[in-house]
């Protein structure tokens, strides 16, 4: 029952972090912005989140609690995701080997962040919707 | 995994780059210092900015790694009644370019907005995200 809730929201609250990972990839682009060589990185999205819904966050390697009895209940913790980050082929090179090209990153930026919120929402109605489930009549 | 570092990563940026428009001013503050502490003129300075990696690849904010001075050769100019003049009536003026130094201002003064809009963004974000099951 518990499992059917968490299920619930799973895939939510996956696009969520993802999402809140790729803001921290682009808010680093944005701040070195003006470092030579730095190359600017971007993940694809729905690979990674497909990735993670097939094999969830662990990658299957989490660490596990040791079970010295049949009784014992076996618990698995998740480790970070493994994620790839890609660079991004720049069409504008500049001289100091920096690819960061600022208009499509805060476009970027400014698509992943109402994507964020468009998850919040999106989340925020599921559990109203599990809420109003569990109202007794 | 948190979002708090999105606010170390521009706020990073942000010190680095208003150290870089410190040395705007000073550079521009001092345009015809003819005479600096160590007696000579003074030499623009520039900052050097390096990524600072924190996190598993690689992805970080941006510091600044070193005050370097433009060694490129000082103005000469002639004015032989200046008391720093030599013998052929030339003062050693400073290199600093105006041109350079207003191009660097408002590029960060630019990257500095960026920033600033970055850390808002994610402010806001990061309250909306607390009012998860609200309401």
């Amino acid at each position: 029952m518990i499992d059917k809730l968490s299920g619930a929201l799973n895939f939510h609250q996956e696009a969520l972090n993802l999402r809140a990972e790729r803001h921290e990839v682009l808010a680093a682009n944005i701040a070195n912005a003006d470092t030579p060589n730095y190359k600017a990185r971007d993940m694809d999205f729905s690979r990674e989140l497909s990735k993670v819904m097939e094999s969830g966050r662990s990658g299957g390697q989490g660490l596990s609690l040791a079970t010295t009895s049949a009784r014992h209940i076996p618990a698995q913790a998740s480790a970070p995701a493994t994620q790839e980050l890609l660079y991004r082929v720049p069409d504008q090179p500049s001289l100091d080997g920096n690819t960061v090209d600022m208009d499509r990153e805060r476009t970027q930026f400014a698509d992943n962040a109402v994507r964020y919120q468009a998850a919040l929402t999106m989340i925020n109605s599921r559990i109203q919707g599990l809420k109003s489930a569990m109202q007794p009549e | 995994m948190s979002m708090f570092s999105v606010f170390d990563i521009s706020g990073s940026a942000m010190s680095a780059q208003s150290q870089r428009m410190n040395a705007t001013a000073s550079n521009l503050a001092n345009a015809d210092s003819v005479a600096g502490p160590n007696g000579e003129a003074y030499r623009a300075k520039q900052v050097m900015f390096e990524t600072q990696a924190q996190g598993r690849h690689g992805v970080g904010g941006v510091r600044v790694s070193e005050v370097v001075e433009d060694q490129s050769p000082l103005r000469m100019e002639y004015r032989p009644e200046h008391p720093l003049a030599d013998e052929q009536g030339y003062v050693q003026m400073p290199n600093v370019e105006p041109v350079h130094e207003m191009v660097n201002m408002i590029s960060a003064s630019r990257s500095y907005q960026a920033n600033v809009e970055v850390m808002n963004t994610s402010k806001q974000m990061m309250l909306k995200t607390l009012t998860i099951g609200e309401g």
